[in-house]
């Protein structure tokens, strides 16, 4: 059984139509990227598995159970995260209120202490700036505090929209070899990027969503080295 | 790592009472001057003649010999401004829209704890002959029944009138809580009419709360003004600071506050965090509606006399106070509504002297409304407004 299974969502805004009929799965211990160009439905699609949005038709399906109906505040508790487009920290509340509220949802308070040692492990620089508000942190620093924020839901599925986003070149090589190190500590990753090369190179399987449908499917290999992707996607021509 | 055990966090605590302390002082210092300095002025002027002549004293001595008892009456006023427009601030902080209806929540709490008083009065239980003890307990069971009702009234009103329009435009909601507003005044007056024939209601006589303490007698040329102050001014400043004080921890210091602070900024991720955005909301009525049905109760026992219209004064003054703060600052409400707690009492108790009569107490509303135009022209953030830049 897959870990998230969306089976045909279709998904709206008002009365325009943002998802036409999105399918894919994700197993266990996978990174699984949705690539496509703006405006594809990348960003609706974790949305939507979030709760954020409410499918018109169409099932979400976490570990055989139906979540499609589940509130975006009871998906946390589904071990389920989402790190938002655009990072969404809390501006006005300190790096450390921010983690805090990362794990609002946990009831296991006694193991609270080790998962932030983990997230500034990962994260040095927010131990540094723990009191810091985060408006005041840079790109980079606020990407990293809502991965780490995310990191202390203890989820066993992270939803990441945009990482790479208005990134300086050296931090997306950071951030995407966290990543990878979170991935190996377990966490299953549904990964959304325009930065499509960097996605595919860490992936294991990709998509690629155009107009709210997802028009192919494939390994991270030969998505990338399939010629339309190379053309559209990955600007080699 | 004993960070998520937390014990009481002292600083919390103490940190709203030194804001207070610290507004309150420099408010009254700055507003001492100003008049001190209007005095002297004056002092030589047909006003300090037309003082002279009436009391054989100079204004400026006029002035300073009732400057103490201006300055407590200011800041009681300013307390109970400062707890109103804490509600406006809170719901304005969570769904940036401002509850006109505020004012009615204020009217109900201060109804239903008089009227408690009052079927106490008539079981014979509170007035004379009662022991002291007693009558403050049920002063202070009134205040909690009508915190209770108000902030019910207030989670009643987000959920049937403003949820609905969540996500409709700005102007919408608001317009639905003026109806709301103008829908609850008439509603207390038919239920006080339906069941007691009237609607005006005065506040008991009970306990020692008309009590004046005198601190001694201050010199006014050869005469001597005591200076005195009623126990139920303290009775209100020692309430609104408490509340003060254990709204300011539950929002800074716990995990609900947290919540709310989060939901304030952005509802969509605070979702995410797992909190429940409507449930949040709820709450954040709940206690700006609790809040305000306190402060309608202590504007009762300090005013006496209430109608269903009471509102509508100090509501707006404490609107207006929790926009001069920054609207959406809690640190702001407070010194929002002191400032115009202390202008407003300077100019009741002053501007007559100053302008030989011209201008008495009856324009002292004028002070508060025009900072209102004045911030919303110069300081649209207000006084202690938002200041942290947003990275996008």
């Amino acid at each position: 059984m897959a870990m998230l299974e969306v089976n045909d969502i279709h998904t709206y805004y008002g009365n325009i139509q943002a998802l036409n009929g999105v399918s894919l799965k994700v197993e266990q211990g996978e990174i699984v990227t949705l690539i496509g160009a703006n405006g594809a439905g990348k960003t609706t699609t974790l949305r939507t598995i979030s709760g954020l949005l409410k499918p018109r038709q169409g099932q979400i399906v976490l570990e055989g159970n139906d979540i499609t109906e589940t509130p975006a505040h009871d998906i946390v508790y589904k071990r389920i995260a989402m790190v938002p487009e655009g990072r969404g920290v809390f501006a006005r509340l300190t790096v450390a209120e921010n983690l805090d509220l990362g794990a609002y949802s946990r009831s296991d308070r006694k193991n609270l202490a080790g998962d932030l040692e983990r997230v500034f492990s990962l994260f040095p620089r927010l131990q540094e700036r723990q009191k810091q508000y985060a408006g005041t942190l840079s790109g980079g620093e606020q990407q990293m505090l809502a991965m780490g924020r995310a990191i202390m839901s203890n989820p066993r599925l992270l939803l990441l929209d945009e990482p790479s986003m208005g990134l300086a070149p050296v931090l997306v090589d950071l951030i995407f070899d966290i990543i990878q190190q979170i991935n190996k500590e377990g966490v299953t990753i549904l990964l959304v990027e325009q930065n499509a090369l960097m996605a595919l190179s860490i992936a294991n399987r990709g998509y690629v969503l155009q107009s709210g449908e997802i028009l192919l499917s494939d390994t991270a290999e030969s998505l990338k080295n399939n010629e339309m992707v190379q053309k559209a996607y990955l600007g080699i021509e | 790592m004993k960070k998520y055990l937390k014990p009481i966090n002292l600083m919390e605590l103490l940190r709203p009472l030194g804001q207070l302390i610290v507004f309150s002082l420099g408010s009254a210092a700055v507003l001492s001057i100003i008049v001190l300095a209007l005095a002297i002025v004056l002092n030589n002027t047909a006003a300090g003649d037309k003082i002279f002549a009436q009391l054989k004293v100079s204004l400026f001595a006029y002035t300073v010999a009732n400057l103490p008892q201006v300055l407590v009456d200011g800041l009681t006023l300013g307390f109970v401004y400062a707890a109103i427009a804490l509600g406006y601030t809170m719901v304005y902080g969570v769904l940036e829209f401002i509850n006109f209806a505020h004012s009615e929540i204020f009217a109900i709490g201060a109804f239903v704890g008089v009227e408690i008083l009052i079927a106490l009065q008539n079981a014979g239980l509170i007035g004379s002959g009662s022991s002291l003890f007693m009558d403050y307990v049920f002063l202070i069971l009134a205040m909690l029944a009508g915190m209770a009702v108000a902030g019910g009234a207030a989670i009643a009103m987000e959920r049937i009138a403003y949820r609905p329009l969540r996500n409709a435009p700005r102007l919408v909601p608001l317009i639905s809580a003026i109806g709301v507003s103008f829908f609850l005044q008439d509603a207390i007056r038919l239920t006080e009419s339906l069941t007691t024939g009237q609607f005006n209601r005065i506040f008991p006589t009970f306990g020692n709360f008309d009590k004046r303490i005198t601190f001694g007698k201050i010199p006014m040329g050869a005469a001597e003004l005591p200076f005195s102050v009623p126990i139920k001014s303290f009775i209100v400043i020692i309430a609104a600071v408490l509340m003060l004080v254990v709204l300011n921890y539950l929002v800074n210091a716990t995990k609900v506050g947290k919540a709310i602070r989060a939901v304030a900024q952005d509802r969509a991720t605070a979702s995410l965090m797992g909190i429940d955005v409507n449930h949040i909301i709820a709450i954040t009525f709940l206690i700006g509606g609790a809040l305000g049905g306190a402060a309608g109760l202590l504007y009762a026992l300090k005013f006496t006399r209430i109608d269903p219209y009471v509102g509508f004064y100090p509501g707006l003054k404490a609107f207006t106070a929790a926009v001069l703060g920054g609207i959406g600052n809690l640190t702001g409400a407070l010194l929002g509504g002191i400032i115009l707690g202390l202008l407003e009492t300077f100019a009741g108790s002053y501007l007559s002297i100053f302008t030989m009569g011209a201008a008495g107490v009856e324009y002292k509303d004028i002070f508060a409304f025009a900072i209102l135009i004045l911030v919303l022209i110069f300081r649209p953030n207000g006084l202690l407004g938002e200041n942290v830049t947003e990275k996008v």
